[in-house]
């Protein structure tokens, strides 16, 4: 099979089995599982971007995703004007006093000779830095937060329209991806891996505690959608009540299945675009460059190419996609809950595993390997127990039973780690192998 | 009297602490050290290692406590422990020859096995969260304390209460004999310097005749060792869930990685840098300030440079500074 027909057979089964769902669940939750699919489709291919393209390794995608959702609620939440009168320029201000101690700290670091006076003269800096920082900082965040603690307490948003965040999701994870590249991409392989590990554990942890920013594990809610209609609004048209009677469907379902599917019309326009600028990148000189570069690095060096630069820049393009996935899941459930990104399991190691299913350096397969353990993983909560119900049976009912049928869905898990290491050992090139 | 209370305080919510924290991540740090040195990989499947063995022992604790077997003072789950360790070397050793061997004997690139570890991730994860539930275990019986706060008064006649918890002194004294006991085997034995011979020089160990096949062994065996008594000491100290313990990867990697990869002693090293640096900079300072400052001076605040749940950034900030100012570690690490 050449490749191409290989890919469409994995999206032609990969399309029948969302079928089967449909018709044998319900057409709500193949709805939803396909969109929670095209979401961590796009973070795939931010994945792919780093990992397929250029062999850089990095497991922090949670906080890139986290720090798109942050943009969205930033960019389209209505404005806060009583925090701004209590303290938001001030945190801001703040914030940019820390940078430049930081950039100070940096310019006397390479401006000094090595030894004992550097060290002593940075730490001063930073020490005397932190303490004037928290005096301006704290008192500013604890006036913002205090007011209207139960409904806002936050600084609120610029009130622009939706798509505008989607955009600027991806330059905040951008951004921020620029400012751990710069200071971590020198380091090998597996140091690279723990170091994003962390920094997005650090970002993660931010988005939780500073409740001034995203109003932390007291989450966000209402969050706006565009241009996608609302359940309850949709449900009060005379129009769709007619379509969902004609088609002999409750109102209700119908509407819920209509916002899906909305949903899923957008997600799939905006990875469409992805994908063709990804394609169209990779069979460019650019997409050439970066393989050689990841293949053998020394002799891409030898020619005469900047492989430093090169891993910055699709490090930073890679974060940047992941950031407009985190901005897009964020609109899909109107909610920001800081808290559930802090679990690497599901959303950076199972990205990872996507991308190492689909095939790692093609598109298409990294979004195919999306679709496929998307599916596997939301199933497990419906099918899971079941299936354990009817390998149970012949036990007796008792406590035992009780916890295995309990705990049926973490059996997601070992399937995950089974499906990854057996196509790592007998298919490492993945179900859509790169041309 | 005033600096004696100041003291008592220091060593109360600072020194103790962190010490059974340190020798908690020091044991950590040791199995990945171990095996990034041996087997030449960053082993991300390590956190759910120790869950894993915690997991078994605590279900052995729980057999013994209905059988009405306990060690007096000292808690059950110690007797426990060498079952949870046999349980969990059965485990590595299988995990070894289904999964890892095929990539040794491919001589597979260091990242490939990362990956790989991050599928035995999921598995470890999957399964002991099958096994025990999400949820939080407690599972330390015996006597709490050795000396409580209200002795300590009594007996000093100081204002500041001191509590010596019977897990700090058990951590502390376990990892003293666990690392001694390490050691001597790496230092003193046949198999333990064919250990540091082969994980010095791979080609010249193969080439004198050491049997990489037993070396191998041999570290899993030592990392199930390691990997359980860490994961049963801290969860003696503090509690036992898998996902804790899945985080604890983050500082135990810093660890190891800030004492130098593959150097034991910088592991042991750096498990204190951290546990102490994360300690340090989430105390609120202002209780031993209030001791030693007079009124006039005592500032606001709570003093306390960065909040509880930024602790794992503090490991994580000296963790990048060490990549980036020392690559090696503080002690002379290696690198793949």
């Amino acid at each position: 099979m050449t490749p191409s027909i290989r890919a469409l057979v994995v999206f032609i089964g990969v399309g029948l089995v969302y079928l089967i769902v449909g018709f044998t669940q319900s057409w709500a939750l193949a709805v939803t599982i396909l969109n929670d699919g095209l979401i961590v489709a796009i973070m795939a291919l931010g994945v792919n971007m780093q990992w397929g393209y250029a062999g850089l390794f990095n497991v922090g995608v949670a906080g890139f995703f986290g720090l798109g959702g942050l943009a969205l609620v930033l960019i389209t939440n209505p404005p806060a004007p009583g925090a701004w009168a209590a303290g938001t320029p001030r945190i801001l201000g703040s914030l940019l006093f820390g940078a430049v101690v930081i950039w100070g700290a940096l310019r006397l670091y390479r401006a000094m000779e090595p030894g004992r006076k550097r060290a002593l003269s940075m730490g001063a800096l930073l020490l005397v830095g932190l303490i004037l920082f928290r005096m301006g900082y704290d008192p500013a965040v604890n006036s913002v937060e205090a007011v209207t603690p139960a409904s806002t307490g936050n600084i609120g948003g610029l009130g622009l329209p939706i798509p505008v965040s989607w955009l600027l999701g991806g330059v905040l994870a951008a951004g921020a991806a620029w400012a751990i590249a710069k200071t971590a991409l020198g380091l090998r392989s597996d140091y690279l891996a723990i170091a994003t590990l962390g920094i997005g554990q650090i970002v993660i942890a931010v988005l939780m505690n500073e409740d001034w920013l995203d109003r932390g594990v007291k989450n966000i809610i209402n969050i706006g959608r565009w241009p996608v209609p609302h359940e309850v609004n949709l449900q009060k048209q005379q129009w769709f009540i007619h379509l969902a009677q004609s088609w002999g469907i409750d109102v209700r379902t119908a509407s819920t299945v209509f916002v899906g599917i909305c949903f899923a019309v957008v997600f799939t326009c905006i990875l469409l675009v992805l994908l063709t600028l990804a394609e169209l990148s990779l069979k460019s000189p650019w997409g050439r460059m970066m393989r050689a570069i990841r293949d053998n690095e020394i002799a891409a060096e030898a020619m005469g190419k900047d492989v430093k630069r090169r891993h910055l820049q699709v490090f930073v393009l890679g974060s940047a996609v992941i950031g407009i996935a985190g901005a897009l899941y964020v609109m899909l459930h109107g909610l920001m809950a800081p808290q559930s990104y802090n679990d690497p399991l599901r959303y950076t190691f199972l990205i990872w595993a996507m991308v190492i299913l689909g095939g790692s350096g093609n598109n298409w397969g990294s979004v195919a390997g999306a679709l496929i353990v998307m599916l596997l993983w939301d199933e497990a909560e419906s099918v899971g127990p079941a299936i354990l119900g009817f390998l149970t049976s012949p036990l007796p009912a008792g406590l035992i039973k009780q916890h295995l049928i309990d705990n049926a869905v973490q059996m997601r898990l070992p399937v995950v780690g089974a499906v990854l290491l057996l196509v790592l050992r007998f298919s490492p090139k993945g179900l859509i192998p790169e041309k | 009297m005033d600096f004696l209370n100041a003291l008592t305080a220091l060593f109360n919510y600072v020194i103790i602490p962190a010490t059974s924290y340190g020798s908690q991540l020091a044991l950590g740090a040791l199995g990945v050290t171990l095996i990034y040195g041996i087997l030449r990989f960053s082993n991300f499947a390590h956190g759910d290692t120790m869950a894993f063995g915690t997991a078994l022992t605590i279900l052995v604790t729980w057999l013994f406590q209905s059988w009405g077997i306990t060690f007096g003072p000292l808690p059950t789950a110690l007797l426990a422990l060498p079952f949870g360790i046999i349980g969990t070397a059965a485990l590595l050793l299988g995990t070894d020859r289904v999964v890892y061997r095929f990539y040794r004997k491919q001589k597979a690139a260091p990242v490939i096995l990362v990956i790989v570890s991050m599928g035995v991730m999921f598995i470890m994860n999957g399964l002991t969260r099958f096994i025990i539930g999400v949820s939080d275990q407690n599972f330390a019986d015996g006597k709490r304390f050795i000396i409580n706060a209200l002795q300590y008064r009594k007996m000093t006649g100081l204002q500041e209460g001191l509590a010596i918890r019977t897990t700090s002194v058990i951590t502390v004294v376990t990892a003293i004999i666990v690392v001694t006991l390490l050691f001597w085997f790496l230092n003193r034995t046949r198999t333990g310097k064919s250990m540091r011979a082969f994980s010095d020089n791979e080609d010249l160990a193969l080439l004198s005749g050491i049997n990489p096949e037993r070396v191998v062994t041999v570290t899993w065996l030592i990392v199930a060792a390691l990997a359980t008594i860490a994961g049963v000491l801290y969860g003696l100290d503090k509690s036992f869930s898998p996902f804790t313990y899945f985080q604890l990867l983050l500082p135990i990697f810093a660890s190891a990685v800030v004492g130098g990869l593959g150097n034991p002693l910088g592991a042991i090293a750096g498990g204190f840098v951290i546990a102490f640096s994360e300690v340090i900079f989430t105390y609120a300072w202002k209780k031993v300030l209030g001791y030693l400052l007079p009124a006039s001076l005592m500032p606001d605040g709570l003093v306390q440079l960065l909040g509880t749940d930024y602790k794992y950034a503090v490991s994580f900030t000296i963790l990048v500074i060490v990549l980036l100012f020392r690559p090696t570690g503080l002690f002379k690490g290696k690198s793949v």
